[in-house]
C-alpha cells in the first residue's frame, strides 16, 4: 500500500482526507487506482500531475516506482518559463 | 559500467570554468541567425488581421476582396484549421479566433501576399462582421457576479458551485491549522497586493518561415524554446502527421517562457499550405505585446503572524490570478511557492484562476512565483519593521531545510536557502551605509526546477574532437555547459566538442527550455551519453589489446588496462582509438534518451538599495545582489549571468513595466516607448553570490539556476522603497507616479 498526499482543493474527491492509501506499485498504478477509489479526481489525473517521490518531482514518469517510498505527493503538473 | 544519477564529489578540470562561449563571434558580427533571418526562394510576406475589439462575436468574415487583390496568394481564418484541429484547442483559438475575439489584438485572418506592402493593403479589404459584447480586463472586476463573461463552459470541477464563470479554477495548499497559529502570534499583519501584467520583453519579436510543400511535409524555421513543442502543437492543429513537419530552432533572442508555446506558426504553415509557396511572418512588436503571453496581473491578500523574537507562528494567502482569455495562470504555482522559503507549522494558500479579456498568459521565468513572494515578503518585511527585528536574522531563524515540509507537501531534500542567506549577511552591501531618502530591502525566492523528456547523442570525429547533438534551444548558454560536461565526462579539452541544436528530425523528444531544467537534465543525458561512448571506446581498445573489456577503465581522457590479468599496454587517448575507429568497428556515438528527474529546488536572496527623488518619485537602483544556490556552476559566467537577467526583469517589472488597458479594454503602451523595460544606463552592476550546495540528484550536482532570480526582486524592491519613503507600497510596479502618490498620500 502507498499512503497519497493530497492537495487542499481535491480534498472534496477524498472526503476530505489529506492522505489516502492504494495499492499501487508504480506510479502508473497509483494514479489509476487512485482514480478508480477516487472519482472526482479523475479530472484532475487526466489534465495532468506530478507525482513527487521521496522529494524527486516526476512529471510523465509512469513506470517510477512508489512501493515502499517514505513520501509521495500529489501535485500540480509543474511548468516552467 | 554503472550510471549512476547520484551526485559524487570529484575534481572538476573543465566544469566550473569560466570557457569561451560557442556562440559569440556569431553574435557579434551579426553572423548568427534569428528567426527573421531565415529566407526561401519563392517567399511570400504574411501578415495578421487583428480584433480592436476587446470582446467581440464574430458573425462572419469576408475575405473575397482580399483574395481578389493582385499579389494576395493565400487567406486564412480559423476555417482553414477546423477540419484538422482537436475540438476545444485554447492554443489554436488563441492562434485564430474561432467565433469570438477575446481581447485586443487576438488574430482573426491572416494573408500572405508577395510583398509587405500587398499584404497590409489585403488586411484593410477583409471585412469582419464584430458584434461588440462588453469586456473585462480587470481580475477582480471579472469575479465579479455581474461581469461579462468569456467562456460560458471554462470552469472545472475545483470551482464551487455558484462561483462567477469568470473563475476557472481553484487550488489548494497547506497544512496545519492556520487560525491556532495566528493566535499564537504577538503581531499579526494583514495586507491586499496588487501586481500589473509584465511582458517577457524578450529583443526578438516572434519570427517563422513555414515551407509546406506539395506532398504533405513541411520545414519550419523559427525562434522558439522547444521545436520538439512546436512541432506537436503544429502537427495537431494542422492534421500532419508529427514526421511529415520538421522544426528547426534558430538562434534565439530572448524567451523567458514566453516562446514556450505558439502563436504565429501553425498560421504560417496553414498559409504556406494554402499558397504552396513558402511563407514568412514575422511579429511587429506592437503585436509582441498585444498578442503574446504576458505574464499574470493579480491581487493577492496575505496574512502573517509572527512572535515578538521573531517566529512566524502562520502564514496565509488568497491570490487571484487573471492569465488572459483561457484558462491556465500560474496561480497553482504561487501558492504552491509563496511561502515555500519557510518551516512553517501552519500554512495555507488558496488560488483562483481567472479569465479576462487580455492576451492568453504565457510562462514567464518561474511562472507566478514573483507575485506570491512579492506578497509573503512584503510582510514578513512589514513584521520585522513593526516588531524590531532584523529582516535577515528572521529569515535565517525560520528558513526552510533539508527535512522542512514544504507548503505543497513535499519534504525537501537537501536545499542551500540558509547558505544563501548568510551570504547575504556576510557581504559588504548588508552594511553600507545608507543616506537620506535612502532604503534596504531583503526578500527570498524560490522555484521548483524540473528534468522531464531528453535525448542527446555524441559522435566521436575520426580526428578525436567530438560533435554533440542536444535537442533544446540553447537560450542561456547550453551549448558551452553541455560542451564543457561533455569534455569532462570524455576527459578532453573543452575547445575539442562543439555542440549543436538538433531539429526535430534528428533527435528524441525534448521537452522545451524551461523549468531551469537544461543544464540540470540535458547535462544529465549529455554525461550519461559521453559514459556510453567511453563504454564503446574501452571496447574497441580491449579489443586492440586482446583482453576483456572489463579490464580497461577510463581516465583522463585515455583508456588504459586495469586489473590483475589487463597486462602492459599503453594508454590509448580519444584521438587515438578514433583515429583507428574505422578499423575496429566503424564510427563511434553514444546516445543517451531520459525522463530526467531529480532537479533539485532552488533558493535565493536578493538584497538592494534604492534613492527615491521625492519630486518625481524617481527610484534609483543604488546596489543590487544576487545570493542563489546553483548546486554546482557549470560555467559561472552564465550562472551570474542569469542571475542578473533574472534581477533586472524583476527591477523593470517592479518599478515600471505593466499592460495598461483603457476603458475601451484596449492595450494603451504596445511598444517599448511607453512600456519601459530597464536599460542597462538605469542599472548598477548586479553583484552576484553562487552558493553551492550540490543538488544530491545529479552526477556533477547541478541545479537549474534561470528563474529563480525573479522571485525575490518585486518584494525586494518595495521593501526597500517602502523603508526609503516611510510607507508600506502594496502595488507593483512602483512607477514613479504611484511613489509620488503614495508620498502625497
Amino acid at each position: 500500500m502507498v499512503r497519497v498526499k493530497i492537495w487542499g482543493s481535491l480534498r472534496t474527491a477524498t472526503g476530505g482526507a489529506e492522505e489516502v492509501e492504494v495499492e499501487a506499485r508504480t506510479i502508473r498504478d497509483m494514479l489509476n487506482a487512485l482514480a478508480e477509489a477516487h472519482p472526482g479526481l479523475a479530472p484532475q489525473i487526466d489534465r495532468g500531475v506530478s507525482v513527487s517521490v521521496d522529494g524527486a518531482i516526476y512529471r510523465d514518469s509512469w513506470l517510477t516506482p512508489v512501493e515502499g517510498a517514505k513520501e509521495v505527493v500529489l501535485l500540480p503538473r509543474l511548468a516552467g518559463g | 559500467m554503472a550510471l549512476d544519477d547520484r551526485f559524487h564529489n570529484r575534481d572538476f578540470k573543465v566544469v566550473g570554468n569560466r570557457v569561451t562561449r560557442p556562440d559569440g563571434i556569431d553574435k557579434v558580427t551579426g553572423r548568427a541567425r534569428f528567426g527573421a533571418d531565415m529566407t526561401a526562394p519563392g517567399m511570400l510576406i504574411a501578415k495578421v488581421l487583428r480584433s480592436p475589439h476587446a470582446h467581440a462575436r464574430i458573425n462572419g468574415i469576408d475575405t473575397s476582396k482580399a483574395e481578389a487583390l493582385p499579389g494576395v496568394k493565400a487567406v486564412v481564418t480559423y476555417a482553414d484549421f477546423a477540419s484538422a484541429h482537436a475540438p476545444d484547442d485554447d492554443n489554436l483559438v488563441n492562434c485564430m479566433a474561432k467565433d469570438k475575439a477575446l481581447y485586443d489584438g487576438h488574430a482573426v485572418a491572416a494573408v500572405a501576399a508577395i510583398s509587405t506592402a500587398v499584404a497590409r493593403k489585403a488586411l484593410k479589404l477583409i471585412e469582419v462582421d464584430y458584434e461588440v459584447l462588453p469586456h473585462v480586463t480587470d481580475v477582480d472586476e471579472a469575479m465579479k457576479p455581474d461581469a461579462p463573461v468569456l467562456h460560458e463552459d471554462a470552469q472545472d470541477e475545483s470551482v464551487p458551485a455558484g462561483t462567477p464563470k469568470n473563475v476557472v479554477r481553484r487550488y489548494e495548499f497547506g497544512h496545519g491549522d492556520v487560525d491556532a497559529g495566528f493566535a499564537q502570534a504577538d503581531k499579526v499583519i494583514e495586507r491586499s497586493f496588487r501586481t500589473e501584467a509584465a511582458h517577457q520583453g524578450y529583443i526578438e519579436p516572434h519570427a517563422c518561415l513555414a515551407s509546406y510543400g506539395s506532398d504533405g511535409r513541411a520545414d519550419l524555421w523559427c525562434c522558439t524554446q522547444g521545436q520538439y513543442a512546436v512541432r506537436a502543437m503544429c502537427a495537431g492543429m494542422l492534421g500532419m502527421q508529427a514526421s511529415d513537419l520538421r522544426v528547426t530552432a534558430s538562434e534565439i533572442g530572448g524567451g523567458f517562457g514566453g516562446k514556450t508555446t505558439v502563436f504565429i506558426e501553425p498560421v504560417a504553415l496553414a498559409l504556406s499550405r494554402k499558397a504552396g509557396k513558402p511563407v514568412k511572418l514575422v511579429m511587429e512588436r506592437s503585436e509582441v505585446f498585444r498578442a503574446s503571453g504576458p505574464t499574470a496581473s493579480t491581487s493577492i491578500d496575505c496574512k502573517i503572524g509572527m512572535t515578538k523574537d521573531g517566529r512566524i507562528t502562520a502564514g496565509r494567502a488568497e491570490l487571484r490570478y487573471q492569465g488572459g482569455a483561457f484558462p491556465g495562470s500560474p496561480v497553482e504555482f504561487g501558492a504552491m511557492s509563496g511561502f515555500a522559503p519557510y518551516d512553517l507549522e501552519n500554512v495555507q494558500a488558496i488560488g483562483w484562476d481567472v479569465v479576462t479579456n487580455r492576451p492568453k498568459q504565457a510562462a514567464y521565468r518561474a511562472p507566478g512565483a514573483p507575485m506570491a513572494a512579492y506578497a509573503v515578503e512584503s510582510v514578513i518585511d512589514e513584521l520585522c519593521q513593526e516588531l524590531g527585528l532584523d529582516p535577515l536574522e528572521v529569515r535565517i531563524r525560520n528558513c526552510a531545510h533539508e527535512g522542512t515540509l514544504s507548503p505543497y507537501g513535499v519534504t525537501y531534500p537537501k536545499i542551500g536557502l540558509e547558505e544563501t542567506l548568510k551570504a547575504v549577511q556576510s557581504h559588504p552591501n548588508w552594511t553600507a551605509p545608507l543616506g537620506p531618502n535612502q532604503g534596504r530591502g531583503v526578500a527570498c525566492g524560490f522555484w521548483f526546477n524540473f528534468g522531464g523528456n531528453t535525448c542527446v547523442s555524441l559522435n566521436i570525429d575520426e580526428d578525436g574532437t567530438v560533435s554533440l547533438s542536444t535537442g533544446n534551444p540553447d537560450i542561456g548558454g547550453s551549448r558551452a555547459s553541455m560542451s564543457q560536461m561533455c569534455a569532462e565526462e570524455l576527459g578532453i579539452p573543452y575547445d575539442r566538442v562543439r555542440c549543436s541544436i538538433a531539429d526535430t528530425s534528428l533527435l528524441g523528444y525534448n521537452d522545451v527550455t524551461d523549468g531551469s531544467r537544461v543544464t540540470f537534465a540535458v547535462g544529465l543525458a549529455t554525461i550519461k551519453a559521453a559514459q556510453d561512448a567511453i563504454k564503446k571506446m574501452c571496447g574497441r581498445a580491449a579489443a586492440i589489446w586482446g583482453i576483456p573489456e572489463d579490464a580497461v577503465e577510463w581516465e583522463d581522457g585515455c583508456a588504459k588496462p586495469a586489473g590483475p590479468n589487463a597486462g602492459e599496454h599503453p594508454p590509448m587517448s580519444l584521438a587515438e582509438i578514433a583515429a583507428v575507429s574505422s578499423q575496429t568497428g566503424g564510427p563511434i556515438a553514444g546516445h543517451y534518451e531520459c525522463n530526467a528527474d531529480g532537479a533539485g529546488v532552488s533558493f535565493a536572496t536578493h538584497l538592494v538599495d534604492v534613492e527615491i527623488d521625492p519630486e518625481t518619485g524617481f527610484t534609483k537602483v543604488l546596489r543590487y545582489l544576487v545570493a542563489q544556490d546553483a548546486g554546482k556552476a557549470v560555467n559561472p559566467d552564465y550562472v551570474e549571468g542569469q542571475f542578473q537577467g533574472g534581477a533586472v526583469q524583476g527591477i523593470g517589472w517592479s518599478l515600471n513595466e505593466e499592460y495598461i488597458y483603457g476603458e475601451d479594454g484596449r492595450l494603451q503602451n504596445a511598444g517599448f516607448l511607453d512600456y519601459r523595460i530597464p536599460v542597462a544606463s538605469d542599472l548598477p552592476m548586479i553583484d552576484t553570490v553562487i552558493v553551492e550546495v550540490p543538488n544530491p540528484g545529479h552526477p556533477y550536482g547541478v541545479r537549474g539556476v534561470g528563474e529563480t532570480s525573479i522571485v525575490p526582486p518585486l518584494a525586494a524592491i518595495s521593501n526597500a522603497v517602502s523603508h526609503a519613503i516611510g510607507k508600506r507600497m502594496t502595488q507593483i510596479p512602483m512607477s514613479p507616479p504611484r511613489i509620488v502618490e503614495a508620498l502625497e498620500g
